[in-house]
C-alpha cells in the first residue's frame, strides 16, 4: 500500500505539474521539495453568504502528499510543541503509508477531540512552530500542516462509520459531577467514565458543548461534530443535565453532601466579557463578542425566518480586538450582511493572537484591518445609538511583560470612523457564580480558580480546569487540563 | 422540560402559570428570576419568580403578553410543557428588619414584588404597599397584598379603581409623613422605577429597584444586560437584579431595552394578527 503512486493534484499555479512519490524511498531533500498542500476552501464570494464550513478538508491524496513532507525527525520538536503531546511523526507516517486507522488511533491515545482540535488549534504557534520543514524552508507557514492532517484522519474516521464509544470498566459505584460541557469537561467526563465511575455533566445552557457551541461559529466548527462528541459521552453512559447552573440551581457543596457526588470537576469556562471601560460603551449597538456570537451561533439568530432571537442589523461594524473571537465576530458580521466590517487592533498583525488562517480568511472576506489603532470613545446619535467611534493611532515601543512590543499612543492622532455597531472582543474575566456560592474555594485576583499541578483546588475532592483556571485560553489547553484532572480524580477515587 | 400544572388569566394580557420545577423551588429566594425558552426556535427571556411552593416543587410565573415569547408562552396550556427553564438566577433580595418598608408595584411588577413584600413582613417590618396600573383590569395580586400589608394603596391612571394618580403621588405623600419609610422597594416599568427613585431622592429614602433587561444566558456570560449604576457598568444577571435606584441610569437602560424594537414591533404585530385570526376561526366554529 505504501508504494502507491500518487499525484499532486493541488497545484493551482501549474496544473500540469505531476510529481510521483514513494514514501519509502524519498530522500529528505525530495521531501522538502514537495509543495505544501493548500487547504481547499469554499470560495469567498459564496461563503460570505452562508454559514457553512469554510475550510473543506484535504482529499485523501492531498493528505498523503502532505504527510510525505514530514522528515520524521528523531528528536520530534513538534511533539514538544503540542500541549497534549500527541505522537505527531508516527501518526503522520501512518497517513503517508495510507494507514488512516492507525493514524487516528495514535492521536486518540493523547487527544480526545481531534476533529475539533484539527480545526481550531493555533498550530502555527504550537506543533507547527518548531517543525524542521518550516525551519528549513524559512517560513513557519510552510511547516508540515499537522493540524490539517489531524482533521483529515478524524473526519475520515467519522465518515467511515467506525467511530466507536470507548469501553468502560465495571461500575465502581462512585459518582463524579462535571460542571460545564466544554472541551475540558468533555475530556474529564470521558476519562473518568472509562474507569467505571458514574458521571453526570451539568450545563447551564440548554445545549451542550460550551464555547464550541455558543462561541465558535458554524463556519469554523460545524456543530454536528461537537454534538457527536457529546453523543459519544452519552453512549458511554455519561448523564447530562442541561439548564442546571451549579451555584444557583444547586450549590457545589450540596452536590457532594446531599447528592452523593464523591468528586467534582469545575470546567465552567471564562464567562464574564471584558469591556474597554471607555465612554459610550453602553450605547445601543455596543455588544460583547460573547453576546453577538451567542445570538448568532447558539440561538441561530442568522436564521431570522425561524429563530425568534433577534440580532442587531448593522451596516458598518467595528470589532475591537485581535484574537480568534474577534475574527469570529468580524466574519459573522460579514455574513449577517454588514457592508463594512472594521477590525481595530492596537498592535500589529505580528502580535495578533488569532490563528493565521482566521486572519487570512477574514481578509479574503473583506474585513478591513486597522492596525496600531485603538478606540478612545464611542460617540452617540441623539437617540443613544452608536454613531461613530473615535480612535487613536499607536506606534510600537519597547517589549512589555508579554514579550510583545508595547503599543504607545501617538498624542493628538484622534480620528473618527462612522459606524452603527461596535463589538468588543478583548477577552473574558472569570465568572464569579461558583466562587460566590462556594465558601473555601480559593481564587486569584482575577477570579480564576487556584489549582495545584494536578488541577486540584483548595477543596477536597474538587478539581478545576480550562478557562476558569487559565483565563481565556484554547480548546487544546482546556483539554490538556481535563486529562490531568481526570487522572487525579481517578487516583483520588481509587484511594477513597 | 417543565410541566405547566395550572394556568389562570388574570387580565386581558396577564397570565399566571404554576410550573413544575423541583430544584428551583427548593433553592429560590425572593428577588430571583428564571430564564426560559418556549420551544426550539424560541428566544431566552428572563422572568422574575412570583411565588414558590417548596413542598410541591412548583414556582409561579406571572407575565404580560408583550412580545413574541410571552405570546407563545400564553398559548401553552395546563398539562403541556415549557422546553427549557433554568434558575434561580440573580442575587436574592437583602431582607432585613429596618422599620417601615414601602413596596411600590406597577403593572406586572407587582408579581415579583409580592415575595419580597412577604419576606419583608415576615422578618418584622411594617409593610405599606402601593399598587398601580393603567386601569382596573390590570391590577393584580390585590387580595394577596391586602393579606400581608399593614396599609394598601391602589392607584390607576384612569381612575377606574382606587385613586386616580400615578404611584409617585402616594409615594411622595408617604415620604412627607413624619415617620417616613425606611426603605422603598419599587418594581415596575423602567419609567415608573425612574420616577419613584426621583421622588424619594430629595427625602433620602433608600430605594431598591429590580431591573429586567435584555439577557441571553442570565449567568454573566453575554453582558447584554449591563446597566450604568453609579457610573459603572454592572450586570443585572449576576450583580443584580436589584440595585440602588438612586444610582441607576434609567435613560440609558430604556434606550438599551429598545435595541431590537423594530423586530419586536414586527413580531408583536404578527402575534396580534395570529391571535385575531385564531379568534375569528374559533368564532366561526
Amino acid at each position: 500500500m505504501n508504494s502507491s503512486r500518487i499525484e499532486n493534484n493541488n497545484s493551482d499555479k501549474d496544473k500540469s505539474q505531476k510529481i510521483a512519490f514513494d514514501n519509502k524511498t524519498l530522500s529528505p531533500k525530495e521531501r522538502l521539495s514537495i509543495p505544501p498542500q493548500e487547504m481547499p476552501t469554499q470560495d469567498h464570494h459564496l461563503r460570505i453568504k452562508n454559514m457553512k464550513e469554510v475550510a473543506l478538508g484535504y482529499s485523501a491524496e492531498q493528505a498523503k502528499v502532505e504527510a510525505m513532507r514530514c522528515l520524521q525527525c528523531k528528536n520530534a520538536p513538534c511533539i514538544a510543541g503540542c500541549p497534549v503531546g500527541i505522537d505527531i511523526p508516527n501518526f503522520i507516517k501512518a497517513i503517508a503509508d495510507g494507514d488512516n486507522k492507525t493514524a487516528i488511533e495514535i492521536i486518540k491515545k493523547s487527544s480526545l477531540l481531534p476533529a475539533v482540535c484539527g480545526r481550531v488549534c493555533p498550530q502555527e504557534t504550537q506543533c507547527q512552530a518548531p517543525c524542521t520543514v518550516g525551519k528549513s524552508l524559512k517560513d513557519v507557514n510552510k511547516a508540515v500542516s499537522i493540524g490539517r492532517l489531524e482533521r483529515f484522519v478524524a473526519d475520515w474516521e467519522r465518515d467511515s462509520g467506525i467511530l466507536a464509544a470507548p469501553t468502560t470498566k465495571k461500575e465502581t459505584g462512585k459518582k463524579v459531577a462535571v460542571i460545564g460541557s466544554g472541551p475540558a469537561s468533555i475530556t474529564v467526563a470521558a476519562d473518568v467514565r472509562r474507569e467505571g465511575h458514574s458521571v453526570t455533566m451539568f450545563e447551564a445552557f440548554h445545549k451542550t458543548g460550551g464555547v464550541m457551541v455558543y462561541g465558535i461559529p458554524e463556519f469554523r466548527l460545524p456543530k454536528k461534530i461537537v454534538q457527536e462528541e457529546v453523543n459519544t459521552l452519552k453512549k458511554m453512559g455519561v448523564k447530562i443535565e442541561t439548564n442546571f447552573v451549579v451555584g444557583r440551581t444547586r450549590k457545589l457543596a450540596d452536590l457532594m453532601a446531599k447528592d452523593g457526588f464523591n468528586a467534582v470537576f469545575i470546567g465552567a469556562g471564562a464567562g464574564l466579557p471584558r469591556f474597554m471601560n471607555i465612554e459610550g460603551e453602553n450605547l445601543v449597538g455596543v455588544f460583547s463578542a460573547n453576546e453577538y456570537l451567542t445570538r448568532a451561533n447558539l440561538m441561530k439568530a442568522y436564521d431570522s425566518s425561524n429563530a425568534h432571537t433577534p440580532i442587531f442589523s448593522a451596516r458598518k461594524v467595528a470589532i475591537l480586538g485581535g484574537g480568534n473571537v474577534a475574527m469570529d465576530a468580524a466574519r459573522m458580521a460579514v455574513r449577517l450582511g454588514a457592508e463594512e466590517v472594521h477590525l481595530i487592533y492596537r498592535r500589529t498583525e505580528v502580535e495578533m493572537p488569532a490563528r493565521v488562517e482566521e486572519v487570512s480568511h477574514a481578509k479574503e472576506e473583506g474585513v478591513i484591518f486597522h492596525m496600531l489603532e485603538n478606540a478612545k470613545r464611542i460617540l452617540p446619535d441623539e437617540k443613544g445609538r452608536v454613531r461613530a467611534i473615535e480612535c487613536l493611532r499607536y506606534a510600537l515601543g519597547e517589549p512589555d511583560e508579554s514579550g510583545r512590543r508595547r503599543p504607545v499612543v501617538i498624542e493628538g492622532s484622534e480620528f473618527e470612523l462612522e459606524l452603527d455597531a461596535v463589538i468588543v472582543a478583548i477577552g473574558n474575566d472569570s465568572n464569579p457564580l461558583i466562587k460566590q456560592t462556594t465558601p473555601g474555594l480559593e481564587t486569584n485576583k482575577w477570579g480564576n480558580i487556584i489549582t495545584d499541578e494536578n488541577c486540584k483546588t483548595s477543596l477536597d475532592g474538587v478539581y478545576a480546569g480550562g478557562d476558569i483556571v487559565l483565563g481565556a485560553a484554547t480548546v487544546i489547553l482546556a483539554m490538556g487540563q481535563g486529562r490531568i484532572a481526570a487522572k487525579a480524580i481517578n487516583e483520588y477515587l481509587r484511594q477513597k | 422540560m417543565n410541566k405547566i400544572i395550572d394556568k389562570t388569566q388574570l387580565s386581558a394580557e396577564v397570565f399566571k402559570i404554576k410550573v413544575e420545577a423541583q430544584l428551583i423551588a427548593e433553592e429560590c429566594l425572593p428577588g430571583q428570576f428564571i430564564m426560559l425558552q418556549v420551544d426550539e426556535n424560541g428566544e431566552r427571556i428572563p422572568l422574575t419568580i412570583a411565588d414558590s411552593d417548596r413542598k410541591n416543587g412548583t414556582i409561579n410565573l406571572i407575565f404580560q403578553t408583550v412580545g413574541k415569547t410571552t405570546h407563545l408562552l400564553s398559548e401553552i396550556n395546563k398539562g403541556e410543557y415549557i422546553l427549557n427553564l433554568v434558575g434561580p438566577l440573580g442575587k436574592p433580595t437583602h431582607v432585613e428588619k429596618v422599620g417601615t418598608v414601602l413596596c411600590v408595584g406597577g403593572g406586572i411588577g407587582v408579581a415579583p414584588l409580592y415575595p419580597i413584600a412577604k419576606a419583608m413582613k415576615v422578618i418584622g417590618n411594617k409593610l405599606v404597599v402601593i399598587i398601580g396600573a393603567r386601569n382596573k383590569s390590570l391590577i393584580i395580586l390585590e387580595d394577596e397584598m391586602k393579606a400581608i400589608a399593614d396599609e394598601l394603596i391602589i392607584c390607576t391612571d384612569d381612575g377606574s379603581y382606587g385613586q386616580k394618580s400615578l404611584v409617585t403621588h402616594p409615594l411622595k405623600e408617604l415620604c412627607e409623613r413624619r415617620e417616613k419609610p425606611d426603605l422603598v422597594v419599587a418594581i415596575g416599568p423602567p419609567i415608573m422605577m425612574k420616577f419613584c427613585a426621583e421622588t424619594t431622592r430629595p427625602y433620602k429614602v433608600s430605594t431598591i429597584v429590580s431591573l429586567n433587561t435584555i439577557m441571553i444566558d442570565g449567568t454573566g456570560m453575554c453582558g447584554g444586560c449591563r446597566v450604568n449604576v453609579g457610573g459603572k457598568a454592572r450586570f443585572v444577571c449576576v450583580d443584580g437584579p436589584e440595585f440602588d435606584g438612586h444610582l441607576v441610569d434609567f435613560d440609558n437602560m430604556m434606550q438599551r431595552l429598545g435595541s431590537y424594537k423594530k423586530r419586536e414591533e414586527e413580531d408583536h404585530h404578527k402575534c396580534h394578527m395570529d391571535l385575531e385570526y385564531k379568534k375569528k376561526m374559533s368564532d366561526r366554529k
